[in-house]
C-alpha cells in the first residue's frame, strides 16, 4: 500500500483548505522558483528520467511529448491543460479541479516555462461547473499574489492562464478536437501530421495533456525522478489515482502505486466486489473505452500500462468499473455502445454510421434477438471502423464489444439459441 | 434520446428579443480578451453560455444573431456550434432541467430507477418539460461523476450517492420550492471511500 507521505494528492477527498492558504501549507508554491531555475532542458530531462506517462488514457512517455516543442518557433507556443474528462468511468480530475486546483497550477507555471510558452489554456468540460468556479478562484487567487502573471514567481517569466468551459461533447477530450473547439468550432478532430508540438492552436506549437500528468510534475521535481521511478513497475513508474466505479461496497478515488494487483486495489480500498470476490462477474479496467476482463484474468492482473496490455485490455485512464454477476453484461457494453453513437462527432463515415450499426446490433443482443452469424458480423463490422478513422473514437467504440465477444461469446450465444427457440415455439 | 440540445431546427419568433444585459455585456469583454486579439471566434462556447444563462437556459435565433455579431461571425458557424455541443438548449426548458446520467457506471447502480422516480413525481416523460414549466427531464450520457453513482445534475448542481428514496425526496423539495443541499446525499466528503453513516 502506498505510504501516506508517497501521496502526491494530499487532499484528494477536499477535507482540507482547496484555497490558496491550504495549498501554501501542503507545500504548493513553495520552492517553486527554484524548480524553474533548473532551466526548461533539466525540468524536460527530470520527467524523462522518471519514466512518467501521460494520464489521460494514451500513457504516451510526458518528458518525450514536451521535448517534441520547438526552441525557437518565433511564433507563440501554448500549453493547453486538458480538463474535458468524460470518459465513462473516470472522475479524477474533477477531484483535482475542485480540491487542489493549486497544485494544478503549479504544474502548469513549470510545464509551460518547459514548453517556451507563457500562454495557458485549462480545456474544462462545461458540466464541471462548481469545479470550474473553484479554479476560477484559484487562478484569481495566484495571480493576485503573483505567483502567476507578470513575473510569475519572481522568476522573470511572463505566464498566464485562462479557463475555458465547454459545452458537452465527449470528443473534445481528443486533443485535436479539443484544439478545434478552442479555436471556436466544432469538435471535429484533425488530420495528424501535422501534430500540435508544430501546428497546434491558432497554428501555433501547442501541448495539449492531461490534468494529472501536469499536476504530479513539481511533485517529481521536488522529490526527484528516481523517488518517483522507484515506485511502481519500470516503465509503469509513480503513483496514480484510480476510480473504483461500479458493484463495489466503497466506489472512490484513490492515489495507488502503479502495478498494485487489481484485487488488492478492490479490496483494500472500494469495500470489495458487492457479494465477495467470488460474486465478480467482469471489470473494465481503464475507463469505458479498453475491453473487460473476466474475473479468472482479474484474480491475477497487476494494475499498470504494460500488464494490462499483455491480457488485451488496457490502463486507459484508470477507471475501473467492477461488475457483479447480478449484471447484464451484454446491456452494460450495450450502454457504452450507445454512448459512442451520441457522442461520435459524424465526420468519418465509418464511425458515424458505424457506432449507430453497432448499438443497434448490440440493443438486438440483449434480448438475443438476432442469429448465430450476426455476432461474426458484428466483429467484422468493428475491424471495419478500428483504424479506419481520423481519431481514436472509432476504435474506443469498437473494443468494448470484442472485448464482450472475446470473453463472453458464449453468453450471447446462449441467449441468441434460447431465443431461437422461442421463435420456433411461437 | 429526446433532449432539447439535439434537436437541429431553431426557433424563430417574431416576438423574440435579445440584447446583452449590462452586465453581461461587460463580461462579454472579458472573455473576449482572454484570447488573442483577432481570435474572437474562441470566445463563442462562452458566450452562447453566458446568452443561454440571460435567456432562460435556451437559444433563439435572436440569441444566436447575437452572438454571431458581437464576435464578427457569420451565423451559419454560430449554429453550427450551438447544435454540435449538447449543452445549448435550442427550445425553453423547465426551471430545474433535470439530467440523468445513463452510462454504464451510473446504469450499474440503479439509474434506471431514478429515471422512473423522475417520470413520476414531475409528470413528465423522457424529453419533455412538465405543464407547470417546473421540470425538464432528460437522460445525459456520462457526466463524470462515476464513483458518486448513480447522480443527476440539475442546473448547475451535481446531486450524488443517489437512491430512490433520497431522489424522489430531493425532487419533492424541489417541486414544493423547498431548500436542497447540492453534492453528496449521503454525506460523503467528495469520494471519500469513508462514509459518515
Amino acid at each position: 500500500m502506498l505510504k501516506k507521505e508517497d501521496k502526491i494528492f494530499k487532499n484528494l477527498y477536499g477535507e482540507d483548505d482547496w484555497s490558496l492558504p491550504g495549498a501554501l501549507k501542503r507545500g504548493i508554491w513553495n520552492n517553486t522558483k527554484d524548480l524553474i531555475s533548473m532551466g526548461s532542458e533539466n525540468i524536460i530531462e527530470e520527467i524523462k528520467k522518471s519514466d512518467l506517462r501521460g494520464r489521460g488514457g494514451a500513457g504516451f512517455p510526458a518528458g518525450l511529448k514536451w521535448s517534441f516543442m520547438p526552441k525557437d518557433s518565433g511564433k507563440p507556443h501554448y500549453l493547453i491543460v486538458n480538463a474535458d474528462e468524460s470518459e465513462p468511468g473516470t472522475c479524477k480530475d474533477r477531484e483535482i479541479l475542485r480540491n487542489d486546483p493549486h497544485l494544478l497550477l503549479e504544474g502548469c507555471l513549470i510545464a509551460g516555462f518547459a514548453m517556451h510558452a507563457h500562454t495557458c489554456y485549462i480545456y474544462i468540460r462545461g458540466e464541471y461547473y462548481n469545479e470550474s468556479s473553484n479554479l476560477q478562484k484559484a487562478i484569481d487567487e495566484a495571480y493576485k499574489s503573483n505567483l502567476i502573471g507578470k513575473n510569475a514567481c519572481g522568476t522573470n517569466w511572463d505566464f498566464d492562464i485562462f479557463l475555458h468551459r465547454g459545452a458537452g461533447a465527449y470528443i473534445c477530450g481528443e486533443e485535436t478536437a479539443l484544439l478545434e473547439s478552442l479555436e471556436g468550432k466544432k469538435g471535429q478532430p484533425r488530420l495528424k501530421p501535422p501534430f500540435p508540438a508544430g501546428s497546434g492552436l491558432y497554428g501555433c506549437p501547442s501541448t495539449v495533456t492531461n490534468v494529472e500528468t501536469i499536476a504530479v510534475a513539481p511533485t517529481i521535481l521536488r522529490r526527484g525522478a528516481n523517488w518517483f521511478s522507484s515506485l511502481g513497475n519500470p516503465k509503469n513508474t509513480g503513483t496514480k489515482i484510480f476510480s473504483i466505479s461500479g458493484h463495489v461496497n466503497n466506489p472512490c478515488n484513490v492515489e495507488e502505486e502503479m502495478g498494485i494487483p487489481l484485487k488488492k486495489l478492490i479490496e483494500t480500498h472500494a469495500g470489495g466486489v458487492i457479494g465477495g470476490w467470488d460474486n465478480l462477474l467482469a471489470v473494465i479496467p481503464g475507463g469505458a473505452s479498453v475491453p473487460l476482463i473476466p474475473k479468472s484474468i482479474c484474480d491475477t492482473v497487476k494494475m499498470d500500462f504494460d500488464s494490462l496490455k499483455e491480457v488485451q485490455s488496457g490502463l486507459g485512464t484508470a477507471a475501473v468499473i467492477v461488475m457483479n454477476k447480478s449484471t447484464d453484461i451484454v446491456e452494460a457494453i450495450a450502454r457504452l455502445s450507445h454512448f459512442y453513437k451520441h457522442e461520435s462527432c459524424g465526420q468519418c463515415t465509418p464511425c458515424r454510421e458505424g457506432t449507430g450499426w453497432m448499438y443497434r446490433m448490440m440493443n438486438k443482443m440483449i434480448k438475443g434477438n438476432i442469429e448465430n452469424n450476426d455476432i461474426d458480423k458484428l466483429l467484422d463490422v468493428t475491424k471495419q471502423i478500428e483504424g479506419h478513422t481520423i481519431c481514436a473514437l472509432g476504435d474506443a467504440a469498437a473494443w468494448p464489444i470484442q472485448g464482450l465477444m472475446r470473453h463472453f461469446r458464449s453468453e450471447v450465444e446462449r441467449r441468441i439459441n434460447e431465443n431461437i427457440s422461442k421463435r420456433e415455439v411461437a | 434520446m429526446k433532449h432539447p440540445g439535439f434537436i437541429n431546427s431553431i426557433k424563430d419568433n417574431e416576438k423574440d428579443m435579445f440584447e446583452w444585459s449590462e452586465t453581461n455585456f461587460l463580461k462579454v469583454k472579458k472573455i473576449i480578451e482572454k484570447y488573442p486579439s483577432g481570435r474572437k471566434q474562441s470566445a463563442v462556447i462562452p458566450l452562447l453560455d453566458l446568452a443561454q444563462r440571460q435567456n432562460k437556459g435556451w437559444l433563439n435565433k435572436k440569441a444566436l444573431e447575437k452572438v454571431a455579431e458581437t464576435l464578427s461571425m457569420s451565423f451559419i458557424r454560430v449554429l453550427e456550434v450551438a447544435t454540435f455541443y449538447s449543452m445549448f438548449n435550442l427550445k425553453p426548458i423547465g426551471k430545474n432541467y433535470i439530467q440523468i446520467c445513463r452510462t454504464t457506471p451510473c446504469w450499474l447502480r440503479g439509474s434506471d430507477k431514478l429515471l422512473n422516480i423522475a417520470k413520476e413525481v414531475t409528470g413528465c416523460s423522457l424529453g419533455e418539460t412538465s405543464k407547470d414549466k417546473k421540470f425538464t427531464v432528460v437522460e445525459v450520457e456520462c457526466l463524470g461523476a462515476c464513483c458518486n453513482a448513480p447522480m443527476v445534475q440539475i442546473n448547475d448542481d451535481y446531486f450524488e450517492d443517489l437512491n430512490e428514496d433520497n431522489f424522489k425526496k430531493l425532487l419533492i423539495n424541489l417541486k414544493n420550492e423547498k431548500e436542497i443541499t447540492k453534492g453528496s446525499q449521503i454525506g460523503r466528503l467528495s469520494s471519500n471511500p469513508e462514509r459518515k453513516n
